[in-house]
């Protein structure tokens, strides 16, 4: 009881003191800000994308994904094709193909529908679906791989991207570093050059002999059998020819931005 | 794959999108630690001297010791047969799992790798179940060395 005794200030009143003390101590929402890592905490679409809660986890692990893209960059070799099947073992939308999302495209925008070619290009023009099917085409059976690791092997018939590119429908000038493409009402996704000019790069119009179903693209998608299935954009409606490359136009956020194969 | 979860291991990342972040990134420590374990391990005649020979009925005796609680843990610094044994398969199903991972990550540039397992369906499995291996070999490695816990300095220190 001594020694407490000596800790009180004669003339000081306790409960001021600590009224006063409180008052100085620090807020508490701001201590929660600082060990949160100084993010404040919303909870919109991209909190449900955070891979993971620690920030600097998070960093790293996008640092290793920018460095497999570049090892995936290296051992790429634009002249190595797509294994080929004979056959195609997904003949047509049954049930048991694995589609995840399909958009649909409204009947009045298919009827309307165009294909606008831009940029480095020097006929910049509009393309009908009737003009396209005109296009010399080939047919390709390759394996769709999807990025959630299921595969088909899928026909596809449509018109080498590359061809497209260099005959006389839209002669290119410079380097061709990148097309983005735009799928209906969706992102914009990049094809870097070996892929773009990829010699079985497709713009499809036929999945199975038949005419593009709906929820595989039609009119158009552009078939992309050396990248992951959502870089094989659906719904394609214009191309823009660049060499501005700002790493801008990365697919889905979130995903490794190479992901080909 | 096959439409089931595996506790909370599927959530890594809490996304698809995320668990693929972390085994793309953990790819890397597998491949590197493998290698130098397996150059370290050919080259100094270690694989050699700790895991040869292994013989069919030194196997089946120390499984019927093991089961009978009869096995000797003397000298913790050998192996015995069945730890030969598991081990050896260990290190051919890490070699195997890495394989299979590069032959489904890179089907058209590796698509001779691909072919060589069968085609990207098949190696898609052998990766799958190369990982269910490994964790079954986590499981009794874990439990086994819990039950000797020696064991634990023995694998730091060497005895």
């Amino acid at each position: 009881m001594g020694r407490l005794r000596s800790l009180l200030i004669p003339g000081v009143d306790k409960q001021l003191l600590v009224r006063d003390a409180t008052k100085v101590m620090p807020d508490l929402a701001r201590r929660r800000f600082i060990t949160g890592g100084g993010q404040p905490r919303r909870a919109d679409a991209a909190d449900r994308l955070r891979c993971i809660d620690s920030f600097s986890a998070e960093e790293m692990l996008k640092q290793i994904s920018k460095f497999n893209d570049g090892v995936q960059a290296a051992i790429f070799n634009p002249n190595a094709l797509a294994p080929t099947f004979r056959k195609a073992r997904l003949q047509n939308r049954s049930r048991s193909t694995p589609i995840t999302r399909s958009t649909t495209l409204p009947r009045s925008t298919a009827r309307k529908w165009k294909f606008e070619v831009r940029g480095l290009v020097d006929n910049k023009r509009s393309w009908t679906l009737e003009e396209l099917y005109k296009l010399p085409q080939v047919k390709q059976v390759t394996r769709h791989i999807c990025v959630e690791g299921w595969s088909a092997i899928g026909s596809w018939t449509g018109a080498p991207l590359r061809d497209f590119l260099k005959t006389g429908s839209a002669p290119t000038r410079g380097e061709v570093l990148l097309v983005p493409v735009r799928r209906f009402r969706r992102l914009q996704l990049a094809a870097r050059h070996g892929h773009a000019l990829h010699p079985q790069t497709q713009m499809t119009f036929k999945f199975g002999d038949e005419i593009l179903p709906r929820a595989y693209g039609y009119p158009m998608k552009i078939r992309v059998p050396t990248k992951l299935g959502f870089k094989n954009p659906k719904y394609v409606v214009s191309m823009e020819v660049t060499n501005d490359y700002q790493g801008r136009l990365l697919g889905r956020p979130g995903y490794n931005s190479f992901s080909g194969s | 794959m096959f439409g089931f979860r595996l506790f909370a291991l599927d959530h890594a990342g809490g996304w698809l999108g995320g668990a693929l972040l972390w085994h793309f990134a953990a790819m890397w420590l597998l491949m590197v630690n493998g290698l130098v374990y397996l150059t370290l391990g050919f080259a100094t005649g270690r694989f050699r001297k700790k895991l040869l020979p292994i013989t069919p009925a030194g196997v089946i005796s120390d499984t019927k010791a093991a089961m009978t609680g009869k096995l000797s843990h003397a000298d913790l610094s050998k192996y015995n047969y069945v730890q030969k044994l598991l081990y050896c398969r260990i290190i051919v199903v890490g070699i195997l799992i890495v394989l299979s991972g590069l032959a489904i990550w890179k089907p058209v540039q590796l698509q001779y790798l691909t072919a060589l397992f069968g085609g990207y369906d098949v190696a898609r499995y052998v990766h799958f179940f190369c990982m269910a291996a490994i964790v079954a070999f986590l499981v009794v490695h874990v439990a086994l060395a819990v039950l000797v816990p020696r064991s634990l300095r023995a694998m730091i220190i060497g005895r």
